[in-house]
């Protein structure tokens, strides 16, 4: 890869490994909420929802700034993190997985939520009424049915895994090999004079990438569609 | 043996139905939003009823004093919904298995390939449920309701969303299975041909409650369930022997105690037991024996009941040996012919009327 500098394979990976990490473990979680916002009445659904909806209309700073004041090595969840596992994510590369995973979470529950809406409930009594349990219900027909809203949720998520700046840059800083994602690394370049070239290539990079994972879940849910209609 | 005394409150309607009846097909008959449905559900366990107690085979699914409710997932019934609702996402093979799977080895009394092969799904296995017709999907939704084991049948208007060379094809299917498997069946249904079909008892519901239960041929000749059992569906059943076939004619000629009739060539045995509806309209009347007319059947009967409509029109309930007989002929026949109760009586039934609807095999 000569074309690449070390550096910005570095960074390329980095956010990679960011993008990737907060998609996995948002994703369970992601699906869980989409579940019981979709399925389940309960008191405070309302606010449950407004919740997950909060760091979509939220300045992103916003966000970073609470990440910052909760997770820090002092605050109330990061303390304890710290105390009962001795993990830190302030100014980690976790820590940048977890901003983003925080920001793409809205996206994801959304897209994940509505293929779940517009599933027929009465396939769900149908598998019951031939003995399925609850879970087996969940697994075998609901999630399968709702995957392509799941692949979007992902790749939303990745999407916005890959772009997050305002938050990561409040919660974990920019520190080069670290937490320096592409917008960081972007926005760094742009600061520095003579930058201007170094962070044209990155962005086309940027641009390349999300090109990629579009074009990868357009495919994933194409041969889906494919595969249920026909055969 | 089914056992149901139920009440549910459903948003504004109010289901409150008491039922015992022992049959192999029992009919459940009703116009749409008279409870056929809210009674399938909860007898399914989809919904809770208030009160009461459901009681399958002396199995007790639900009680209310005793605090049993049984779980759907464990009630073993099969329930065959309107639209068929197969998996998209399975083939037919694996929608077929969902509900063997399921169960122990120990509970599995319906084989796989018996069920294939009654209701004709070799050919659809690999195939996709997006790619059936509704009838195929009735179909599978059928054998994957079989096997899951169940210890009944719920089948509800399983033909409402087809048409009606389907309609037929799929009664085939259910008569078959219904004479194969030997699981007794609910039969949900507001056509009364479908229910004179398939079905020995039959409970009538109107407005959430049970109105009537007993044999079909006594249920539907009841002159008071008639705005239930509608107008224009009025007539009589009977069950009859095949005693004779005439093949320069192709004819079958039917016996019962009130006499022959003679209908289109069937394809049965002699000695085979066939079950034929007359619709009141094909039945008229003459006060002497008629003679010189096209019209082969010709019973001889008594006058039990007139009703008097408020139209045109009068229904004429007539013994002919021990079956009954409806005929339905206008005010002014009646007047000019002086039709009175216990005056004997021929009635005329043209053999064409017999259709394939109208004739199952009992």
């Amino acid at each position: 890869m000569e074309w690449l500098s070390p550096e910005e394979v570095g960074i390329i990976l980095l956010s990679l490994r960011v993008a990737t990490v907060s998609v996995l473990v948002s994703l369970p979680i992601a699906i869980a909420v989409a579940y019981g916002l979709s399925r389940c009445n309960f008191p405070g659904k309302a606010i449950v929802d407004a919740i997950v909806h909060l760091p979509l209309v939220l300045p992103p700073v916003v966000v970073g700034f609470a990440l910052l004041v909760l997770f820090g090595k002092r605050g109330p969840i990061g303390g304890w993190l710290d105390d009962w596992f001795g993990v830190v994510v302030a100014f980690r590369w976790t820590g940048a997985a977890l901003a983003s995973a925080i920001m793409g979470f809205p996206l994801m529950v959304r897209a994940i939520r509505l293929s779940m809406d517009a599933i027929d409930r009465r396939l769900e009594t149908a598998a019951v009424t031939l003995g399925a349990s609850r879970p087996w219900v969940f697994a075998s027909i609901t999630i399968p049915l709702a995957l392509p809203g799941i692949i979007t949720g992902v790749l939303l998520s990745f999407a916005r895994g890959l772009g997050e700046f305002g938050a990561t840059i409040t919660f974990v800083s920019n520190i080069p090999g670290e937490t320096e994602t592409l917008p960081l690394a972007i926005y760094t370049f742009t600061q520095v004079p003579g930058g201007d070239m170094q962070a044209l290539r990155l962005s086309v990079i940027a641009v390349v990438l999300s090109v990629v994972a579009l074009m990868a879940s357009e495919w994933l849910t194409s041969r889906r569609r494919a595969s249920s209609n026909h055969d | 043996m089914i056992d149901v005394d139920v009440e549910q409150q459903l948003g504004t309607f109010h289901l409150n139905v008491m039922l015992v009846a022992q049959a192999p097909v029992l009919g459940l008959f009703g116009r749409s939003g008279a409870g056929k449905s809210s009674l399938i559900n909860a007898i399914a366990g989809v919904t809770t009823p208030t009160r009461g107690h459901i009681r399958i085979n002396d199995v007790t699914l639900f009680d209310s004093t005793q605090r049993i409710n049984v779980p759907t997932a464990k009630r073993r019934l099969g329930y065959v919904f309107q639209d068929a609702l197969l998996f998209p996402h399975l083939s037919v093979e694996t929608n077929l298995l969902y509900g063997l799977r399921l169960r122990s080895n120990a509970d599995q009394f319906i084989q796989p390939s018996r069920v294939i092969e009654v209701l004709g799904l070799g050919p659809l296995l690999h195939r996709r449920p997006g790619a059936l017709s509704g009838g195929e999907k009735q179909r599978v939704a059928i054998g994957r309701a079989l096997l899951a084991q169940p210890m009944l049948l719920l089948l509800d208007e399983p033909l409402a969303s087809l048409d009606v060379p389907r309609r037929t094809e799929i009664l085939d299917y259910i008569e078959r299975l219904r004479d194969e498997f030997r699981i007794p069946i609910i039969y949900v249904s507001h056509s009364v041909a479908e229910i004179t079909r398939l079905a020995d008892a039959v409970a009538i519901l109107s407005e959430g409650k049970c109105v009537a239960v007993g044999d079909v041929d006594d249920v539907m000749n009841r002159m008071e369930l008639k705005p239930i059992t509608g107008r224009y569906e009025a007539g009589s059943i009977i069950d009859t022997t095949v005693t004779g076939h005439d093949n320069e004619f192709q004819l079958t000629t039917l016996q019962f105690s009130g006499g022959e009739l003679i209908i289109p060539g069937l394809a049965t045995r002699i000695g085979e037991r066939v079950r034929t509806r007359i619709r009141a309209r094909d039945v008229s009347l003459a006060t002497t024996r008629p003679d010189g007319i096209s019209i082969l059947n010709v019973l001889r009967g008594r006058v039990i009941a007139i009703r008097d409509e408020s139209g045109p029109l009068v229904d004429i309930q007539l013994a002919v040996g021990d079956a009954t007989l409806m005929a339905r002929i206008t005010q002014r026949s009646r007047a000019q012919l002086g039709i009175t109760e216990q005056q004997e009586v021929f009635a005329m039934v043209k053999a064409v009327s017999f259709d394939h609807r109208s004739i199952g095999y009992a």
